[in-house]
C-alpha cells in the first residue's frame, strides 16, 4: 500500500510525544514499515511541535511535507489552523479545540483568529473538532487530552477497538490505566 | 525482536550488544539520548562529563584501560573536543573508539548549523553516517571493529531527522570482547614532536588503507535503477531521495563518508547519463567528485543550508509539488518562551529594568532574549559570556563596567565558563558575572552536572560549591539571591555593578519543572482590583494575558511563583 501520513501537532508540554509513540507502536503491531520523526530541545520549551507518523509497506523519509498528510491531529486549535498547509486535499483534521495564547498574541501584538474551526472548513478541508480537555478532565485528568485524541482518532482506522487498547495499556503507568480507558473512550464517543 | 526505535536509543542498542563498556559524554541536542538511553544498561558504565573535552579524553583513556568506549556530544561539542580529537588519531586506541557527533540542519536547537564532517576530514579520523535507526545500530558495530583494526578513533554523525526519528530495529544479544592488555607503548602515546613526527606518515598510510575499504565495504552500496540519472547521497538525504524516485534510478549511497571511495565513485558515474550529488549543508561529497574530474551537480539544485524534504527534491529536480490549503487569516508565531514560573525570568526583568547590557551564554536563559524581556545583547558559544564581558569591560575603558553583566547556566559554568572566571580574576577586569543556578541541565532535558550533587542515574555524587570555588579564585563579593524576589534581585545587581572589584551573584532556584519542585497554588487576579495597566505583561509570562482589559491567568500554566503579583500596583494577584 501507498505510504500514509499522520501529523501529530500541538504546544510544547501538551504529551504529544505520547501519543505519537503510542501510534507507532500500534502500527508496527498491525505489521506496518513505520517511521515517526520527533523535534525535541529548545522548541518543547512551549513552542509549536510537530510530529510526523508515516506507515505502510516501506517508508522512506522521516518526515511529512506540505500537501501530504492523510490526518493531522492537533492538540490546540491554532496549531490546526498553522498546519493545515500539509494536510491532503481530501484529508482529515482531528483537533482539540482549546486554545492556548502564543506570545505574540499575550503581549497584544497579534490577535488569536476567530471562528479557526469554520475558516478551516470553508478553506475546503474535512475538520473533525472537540473539546478534549473538558473531555479529558471529565475522564479524572487535563493530561488525558492526548488520550481522548486518540479514541477519536480511532474513528478513522480500521483497527479493532482492542488492539487500540492493548496498545495503550501497554504504554501508560497502570495506576492511570481506568483514566486513560475512560478518556478513550470519551473521545471515541464524542 | 522488532522493535521501533528513535536513531539515539539504537545507536545505544549498538553500543550495548558490541560490548561498550564505557561512555562519557555532554548533553547537547540532538545527541542526548544516545547517552541517556545507554545508562539504562547496567552493562554499561555511563557518566555526564563537565564538557566534551573531557568526555572525549575520559573515553580515550578507557580506551588504554582496554575497553570499548564511547563519548557522544553535538556538533559544536565536536569543537570543544577537537584538540583531544585531532591528536587521537595520531595515537590511536587500545580499545575501539566511537566519537557520536550529531549534527543539526535547520538549528532545531542550535546555535549554527555547521557540517561535522569538515573536523573528520581535517582530523583523518574516518566517519559513518547512518540514514535510519537499524542502521544507527548496525554502523556501531562496523565503526568498533574498524576501530580496532585500523587503530583509530571512528566518527559515527547523526543528523535530527536520523538521531530523533523512530524506525525498526533488529535487536541481539551483547557480545563482550575480552579485555585488551594496557601495554607501555612510549612511541604511539607519548605525542611530543619526535614520536608525533613518526606517526603522520601512519595516519595517512591508515587513510589510504581505509579508503581502500571504502571502495568494496557493503556500507557503501550501489542500487541499480535507471541510467539516466545518478544520485549519491548520504545519511536522511538517501531517504528523500528514495521517497520520491523509488527505485526508477541509480544511488549510490555511502554509509563512510571519510574517507570517500574513488574507483567506486567513478564507476558509479561512469554507469550513468547524469550525476547529482545530494547532501545536506556542504558539497563535501560532491567536491570530492570534482576533484576526480566527473561531471557532477550538486548546490547548483540544492542549498547549503537548512534541512531537505521530499518537496524540496521534488523542485530541485522539476517533480510535481502537492500543495495544501490555508485559511487566510495571519497565524500568530509561536516561538518557545520561558515555562511559567522558570526562576530565570525575575533576574531577567531586573536586568532589563535596569537597562543592562547582558552578555549570555548557552542554555534555556538564552531565551531571555526573546521579547517583551529582550534582555539579551550576545550569546556566542558555551562559556562566551565570561570571557566576553572581560574583554568588552576592558575595551570600554570604564565606559561599560557599570552597566554589564554576564549570565552563565550552573551546567555551562562547569563546562566552559570556569576558564573565564579564571582570566577576571587574574587579569582583573571590573566584571560582574551572574551564574544563573537553577539545579539542572535544563534545556537539553534536565541532564545532572557537577553542582547538582547527582550522578547520570540519580544516585547521590560529589558537588562542587560555587560560592567556595568562587571566592577560591580570588573574588571577594560573592554573593546569592533569589530570582523569584524581586527587590532583592534588584539590590544585588545595583551594588554588584556598582563596587569598585568583580563580583558574583549566584541567582539560585532550581528549574519549575524539576519532579522534586512543589508549585504553589496558581494566583488569581481580582478584577475588581486590576485597573490594567499591563505592568504584568513585562515579565513574558505564558500563563498571564489580557482578557477584557484586565489580566487573566491560565490556571493550567500559573505554578505561584509570585513574579508578577510583585509588579502590581493595586495588589490585584491573589
Amino acid at each position: 500500500m501507498e505510504t500514509k501520513n499522520v501529523m501529530i501537532v500541538g504546544v510544547g508540554g501538551q504529551g504529544s510525544l505520547l501519543a505519537s509513540k503510542l501510534l507507532g507502536k500500534l502500527l508496527l503491531d498491525e505489521g506496518y514499515d513505520v517511521k515517526v520523526s520527533e523535534v525535541h530541545g529548545m522548541s518543547q520549551r512551549g513552542g509549536s511541535v510537530v510530529t510526523y507518523v508515516r506507515y505502510g509497506d516501506k517508508v522512506y523519509s522521516p518526515v511529512i511535507d506540505k500537501g501530504e498528510a492523510d490526518y493531522i491531529v492537533s492538540f490546540e486549535l491554532l496549531e490546526a489552523a498553522r498546519w493545515m498547509e500539509y494536510l491532503k486535499p481530501d484529508g482529515q483534521i482531528v483537533t482539540n479545540i482549546q486554545q492556548i495564547d502564543p506570545m505574540p498574541v499575550i503581549t497584544g501584538a497579534m490577535t488569536y483568529p476567530d471562528e479557526l474551526v469554520k475558516k478551516m472548513k470553508d478553506a475546503g478541508v474535512k475538520v473533525d473538532a472537540l473539546d478534549c480537555l473538558k473531555l479529558a478532565e471529565e475522564a479524572g485528568s487535563a493530561k488525558a487530552v492526548n488520550i481522548v485524541l486518540m479514541g477519536r482518532l480511532s474513528h478513522y482506522f480500521d483497527i479493532p477497538r482492542e488492539t487500540w487498547m492493548k496498545t495503550m495499556e501497554a504504554m501508560v503507568p497502570a495506576k492511570f490505566l481506568e483514566m486513560n480507558r475512560k478518556a478513550f473512550e470519551l473521545g471515541e464517543k464524542a | 525482536m522488532k522493535e521501533l526505535m528513535l536513531g539515539n536509543k539504537a545507536f545505544a542498542r549498538g553500543l550495548y550488544e558490541a560490548g561498550c563498556c564505557f561512555v562519557s559524554s555532554y548533553p547537547g541536542t540532538p545527541s542526548t539520548e544516545i547517552t541517556e538511553e545507554a545508562v539504562k544498561y547496567d552493562d554499561i558504565y555511563c557518566e555526564w562529563a563537565p564538557n566534551e573535552k573531557v568526555a572525549m579524553e575520559a573515553a580515550f583513556g578507557a580506551s588504554l584501560a582496554g575497553r570499548r568506549v564511547f563519548c557522544g556530544m553535538k556538533h559544536v561539542g565536536l569543537n570543544v573536543a577537537a584538540d583531544p580529537l585531532y591528536t587521537m588519531s595520531y595515537t590511536g586506541v587500545n580499545g575501539g573508539v566511537i566519537i557520536g557527533v550529531a549534527d543539526d540542519p535547520g538549528m532545531h536547537s542550535s546555535q549554527n548549523e555547521q557540517d561535522s564532517r569538515h573536523h573528520a576530514i581535517a582530523s583523518k579520523v574516518p566517519m559513518l553516517e547512518p540514514s535510519d535507526s537499524a542502521e544507527s545500530l548496525e554502523f556501531v558495530k562496523i565503526a568498533y571493529e574498524l576501530s580496532e583494526e585500523y587503530d583509530t578513533p571512528v566518527i559515527i554523525k547523526m543528523c535530527t531527522r536520523v538521531a530523533h526519528s523512530q524506525s525498526v530495529v533488529e535487536t541481539a544479544e551483547r557480545v563482550l570482547p575480552a579485555k585488551k592488555a594496557y601495554e607501555k607503548n612510549i612511541p604511539k602515546y607519548v605525542m611530543m614532536p619526535g614520536n608525533a613526527i613518526k606517526r603522520h606518515p601512519f595516519v595517512e598510510e591508515r587513510t589510504r588503507k581505509l579508503a581502500a575499504w571504502a571502495e568494496t565495504s557493503k556500507i557503501n552500496r550501489v542500487e541499480k535503477g535507471g541510467k539516466e540519472l545518478g544520485i549519491i547521497t548520504s545519511s536522511t538525504s538517501y531517504q528523500y531521495v528514495k521517497e520520491i524516485f523509488g527505485d526508477s534510478v541509480s544511488v549510490l549511497k555511502l554509509g563512510m563518508v571519510n574517507p570517500l571511495p574513488v574507483q567506486l565513485i567513478k564507476d558509479f558515474a561512469a554507469s550513468v547519463d547524469r550525476l547529482v550529488v545530494v547532501e545536506e549543508l556542504d558539497p563535501i561529497i560532491e567536491n570530492h567528485c570534482r576533484a576526480l574530474g566527473l561531471k557532477v551537480e550538486g548546490k547548483e539544485l540544492f542549498p547549503m543550508e537548512g534541512e531537505f524534504s521530499q518537496n524540496l527534491l521534488r523542485k530541485a529536480f522539476g517533480k510535481d509539488i502537492p500543495a495544501g490549503k490555508a485559511v487566510e487569516d495571519q497565524i500568530p508565531m509561536r516561538p518557545p518562551v520561558m515555562c511559567a514560573g522558570c526562576p530565570h525570568r525575575g533576574l531577567f526583568y531586573t536586568l532589563s529594568k535596569n537597562k543592562c547590557t547582558v552578555l549570555g551564554d548557552i542554555g534555556c536563559y538564552t531565551l531571555g532574549a526573546v521579547a517583551p524581556l529582550s534582555a539579551i545583547d550576545m550569546t556566542l558559544c558555551m562559556g562566551a559570556s565570561l570571557s566576553a564581558i572581560h574583554g568588552f569591560n576592558i575595551a570600554g575603558e570604564g565606559e561599560n563596567e557599570s552597566r554589564t553583566v554576564a549570565v552563565i547556566g550552573d551546567s555551562t559554568f562547569m563546562h566552559s565558563g570556569m576558564t573565564g572566571l579564571a582570566n577576571i580574576a587574574y587579569n582583573q577586569s571590573n566584571s560582574t558575572v551572574i551564574i544563573l543556578d537553577n539545579s539542572i541541565t535544563g534545556m537539553t532535558g534536565h541532564q545532572q552536572n557537577p553542582t547538582t550533587g547527582y550522578n547520570i542515574k540519580g544516585d547521590p555524587a560529589g558537588k562542587i560549591d560555587l560560592e567556595a570555588l568562587c571566592k577560591a579564585m580570588g573574588f571577594n563579593r560573592v554573593r546569592v539571591v533569589d530570582p523569584y524576589d524581586l527587590k532583592q534581585c534588584d539590590e544585588a545587581v545595583k551594588e554588584e555593578l556598582a563596587a569598585k572589584e568583580p563580583s558574583v551573584i549566584i541567582s539560585r532556584r532550581p528549574c519549575a519543572l524539576l519532579k522534586y519542585v512543589k508549585h504553589n497554588a496558581p494566583l488569581k487576579v481580582n478584577t475588581d482590583k486590576c485597573i490594567g495597566c499591563k505592568s504584568c505583561m513585562r515579565i513574558g509570562c505564558p500563563a498571564i494575558s489580557i482578557k477584557n482589559g484586565k489580566a487573566c491567568i491560565d490556571n493550567t500554566l500559573c505554578v505561584g511563583c509570585g513574579v508578577c503579583s510583585q509588579l502590581c500596583p493595586v495588589g490585584a494577584f491573589e
